[in-house]
């Protein structure tokens, strides 16, 4: 029971990160029908520029600990949601009524493109930074000793990822923004008949999505105290898993997706093997897309002639 | 520059200031520092210099373009030539120190690409009836299409004597010998995806089987390379008749997914079944092929006559590079023939017919599942093949060797020729494959210019290089005339 309840705890916090990237992945597949094979990456550059972020607020000698969280968490928002923007405008935009394997295979080198460069410009070693939030509640101790700790960094990660989910959300139902973005979904030509900004609704989508991909980013950093430039491919594959298993294109859909996931992969290990905790995952996505293609909240998608 | 009823100056500096904005945003975290492992810890480097000098040469690029744009090409084309041919005989020559190297090279890039760029605007200026750069990319498949009955020969009859050249080393042939694997993968994963129209992101995943496949057999019954070598292809046509089945009723991206979610998972499980596969320290001491049963060996053992011996050769290691090549480009022609060939039979046929349109296709009685599942077992059998070939060549495999990215680069062979030009294959193996072969020494850079060139070429034509999508059957009769016969109804 306590290892169950241990295990429940480092489940959510790992969906918690899966999920935000999630959110990248459906907003993107809802308005352009297109998997945005570079998000991942995007993520990992969050993680990169969160780093950096450390490493100035310690020279400036700014290390009181909230302030310091609240810079990186804004600072690899702005910086990586340029680089969400700037991904749609060189790579995608100009293939918007391409055939559906052109945008895919500019993703795919989109993503070949920041590892590398990431790689380039910053070396192929990890990066590693101390703990910034250590120690944690103990919830309860079983008779053979093993006790439930609740760290207060998963509680941080949880919290935050509650709030921005919920703005979001909010962000999405009832602004003006979140309006235009439901509509280039439903009808991206009608929308614009309408008079709504496509091609500024798309870029804010992927700005929205990078900037949720950069608090993944940040989070993945403080929570495994490390990150390298190839960590994006893999979470990415799982965040999108997530997405698909959701039902992609829906917002409630990727986060609860995300959730399982993290939930799923924590058990596996646990339970089972490590080794195979990807397996795991890959085979839970192919299985949800052969039995339930629209996922777990998705909508059926009709086919037209 | 008032003279021109174009944006102003003004205007224009505004532009590329907005872009050499936007850039210097982008670039400030990444480039503008370096995060430095020192002794347990990291520390920050700073590159404000080259950050500020890459942020110039952008908002210098964009200027020029947009003059370039607006009828001042001829200026543009001399500034920005004079510049480029400046600097590589600088670079070559070393007159002047070169302080960043990497950052020197990309402005030439840069200034090469605007240069040539103002060129076309000219030669399109000087033309009458108007042409974008992709009709010239349109015309020049076309070109190479109704050259491809003698291009394609002649290609041929070229690697049948590469080897025999005189300037044909061992490294040359190993080039080949890579190339031609990437082709013949290429052509493999040409039926699935050129063909059959089906998305297939965990192509290495046949590749791996058919490696395996061929190391187990070899290791453990110690068959030789031609007995393994069918045993091998089965086995990866049953991988994908088993992953086939259940998934290709998804459409488009869902597919390429799951084919990529199968592709690692193989390389997961060959990574943590110890037992069989000897995890992540490879299997190593793989068979060698023999030239008809006589080795490869400067001191064969008593009684068995090697290859050198038998032609009385001295002893060189390249005679085993050699037969390898020729190996390969058997095996990489056999495919093609069989694409060629296949294509013309009713299975074929229906591949392509449900690439079109599959609704339609279901009308008309076509099985979709079915056809699918032969299309993906015959391209499965061809990436065994190859695995196949690929483990004897190196003799020793590891998971490493099948990761997505390996997926990826044949997928971007097959792309970027033009899905379904047999041609394009090889065309994009060798600009791909070989090219950054060639520049080995810039290891570092490889990786970063093959993503750029796949998001380049996509952006730039979406359809491939040498994309030429033509039905492969006319009505009796009627001699195909490129651009209508393709919009002849097919009946």
């Amino acid at each position: 029971m306590e290892y169950f309840l241990q295990q429940l705890i480092n489940g959510v916090t790992l969906g918690a990160i899966f999920g935000l990237i999630a959110i990248g992945y459906t907003m993107v597949y809802g308005i352009l029908g297109m998997v945005n094979f570079a998000h991942g990456d995007v993520f990992m550059i969050g993680g990169f520029v969160a780093v950096i972020t450390f490493l100035i607020l310690g020279v400036l000698g700014l290390t009181w600990v909230p302030f310091a969280l609240l810079c990186m968490l804004l600072i690899a928002m702005v910086f990586t949601g340029v680089h969400g923007w700037a991904v749609e405008r060189i790579g995608y935009r100009a293939l918007r009524n391409s055939n559906r394997l052109a945008p895919l295979i500019s993703a795919i080198g989109m993503s070949i493109f920041l590892q590398n460069y990431v790689q380039l410009l910053q070396g192929a070693r990890n990066k590693a930074i101390p703990p910034m939030i250590s120690g944690g509640v103990e919830l309860m101790t079983s008779p053979t000793g093993f006790t439930v700790k609740f760290g207060y960094m998963q509680m941080v990660i949880i919290a935050v990822t509650t709030v921005l989910m919920v703005g979001f959300s909010l962000l999405i139902a009832r602004t003006s923004m979140g309006r235009q973005q439901r509509a280039c979904e439903q009808d991206m030509r009608m929308a614009r008949l309408l008079g709504v900004d496509v091609d500024r609704t798309i870029s804010l989508t992927f700005i929205m999505g990078a900037a949720l991909a950069a608090v993944a980013g940040m989070i993945w950093l403080l929570y495994y105290g490390i990150i390298d430039f190839y960590v994006g491919f893999l979470a990415g594959i799982k965040a999108f898993t997530a997405a698909v298993l959701g039902g992609i294109g829906s917002l409630p859909g990727a986060m609860l997706g995300g959730l399982l996931i993290g939930l799923i992969e924590v058990f596996w290990s646990a339970y089972f093997s490590v080794e195979y905790k990807d397996v795991a995952a890959f085979a839970i996505l192919v299985l949800v897309l052969i039995f339930r293609p629209t996922g777990l909240l998705g909508q059926p998608d009709i086919e037209k002639v | 520059m008032t003279g021109h009823a174009g944006p102003s100056l003004k205007e224009n500096l505004k532009d590329a200031g907005a872009m050499a904005l936007a850039s210097a945003a982008l670039a400030l975290p990444l480039v503008g520092f370096l995060t430095v492992d020192r002794a347990q810890t990291i520390v920050l480097e700073y590159r404000f210099g080259e950050l500020l000098y890459a942020v110039a040469v952008i908002f210098v690029g964009r200027l020029l373009l947009l003059l370039a744009n607006q009828g001042h090409s001829p200026a543009v084309l001399v500034a920005t030539g004079a510049f480029s041919v400046l600097w590589a005989a600088n670079a070559f020559l070393g007159i002047v120190a070169i302080t960043w190297p990497a950052l020197g090279w990309l402005t030439w890039i840069v200034f090469s690409v605007i240069a040539l760029r103002a060129w076309f605007f000219m030669y399109q200026a000087g033309r009458r009836v108007k042409q974008d750069a992709s009709d010239v990319a349109e015309r020049a498949g076309t070109v190479i299409y109704r050259l491809g009955k003698y291009l394609g020969p002649a290609l041929a009859a070229f690697a049948l004597v590469m080897p025999l050249m005189p300037f044909a080393d061992q490294r040359m042939v190993d080039l080949g010998i890579l190339v031609l694997t990437y082709i013949m993968l290429g052509w493999g994963l040409n039926v699935v995806v050129g063909l059959a129209g089906l998305l297939d992101l965990g192509y290495v995943a046949f590749y791996a089987v058919g490696a395996y496949s061929y190391a187990i057999i070899s290791l453990n019954w110690g068959l030789n390379f031609w007995e393994t070598l069918p045993l091998a292809g089965a086995m990866a046509a049953t991988f994908g008749i088993l992953l086939g089945f259940p998934v290709l009723r998804l459409r488009g991206d869902y597919l390429a997914i799951v084919t990529l979610g199968f592709g690692e998972m193989i390389r997961l499980i060959l990574l943590n079944w110890d037992e069989l596969t000897n995890g992540p320290k490879g299997m190593g001491g793989i068979a060698r092929p023999s030239f008809f049963g006589m080795p490869f060996t400067a001191a064969p053992p008593e009684g068995v006559t090697a290859v050198h011996q038998f032609f009385g050769l001295n002893f060189a290691p390249i005679h085993r590079v050699i037969w390898l090549y020729y190996i390969i480009l058997a095996m990489a022609l056999l495919t093609n023939w069989f694409t060629l060939r296949i294509r013309q039979l009713p299975i074929g046929r229906a591949w392509e017919a449900l690439r079109e349109d599959e609704i339609a296709c279901r009308a008309l009685g076509i099985n979709p599942t079915n056809t699918k599942l032969t299309a993906f077992a015959i391209g499965a059998m061809f990436g065994g093949f190859a695995g196949s070939f690929f483990a004897t060549r190196q003799g020793f495999i590891s998971p490493e060797s099948f990761n997505f990215l390996e997926s990826a680069i044949i997928l971007a062979v097959v792309v970027l020729g033009g899905m379904g030009s047999q041609i394009g294959v090889v065309v994009a193996s060798v600009v791909l494959i070989g090219g950054p072969e060639w520049f080995r020494d810039l290891e570092a850079y490889r990786m970063v210019a093959f993503g750029a060139l796949m998001v380049a070429i996509m952006v730039w034509r979406p359809q491939g290089l040498l994309a030429h999508r033509e039905p492969t059957i006319h009505l009796r009769g009627r001699q195909p005339a490129p651009a209508v016969a393709a919009r002849a109804p097919a009946r």
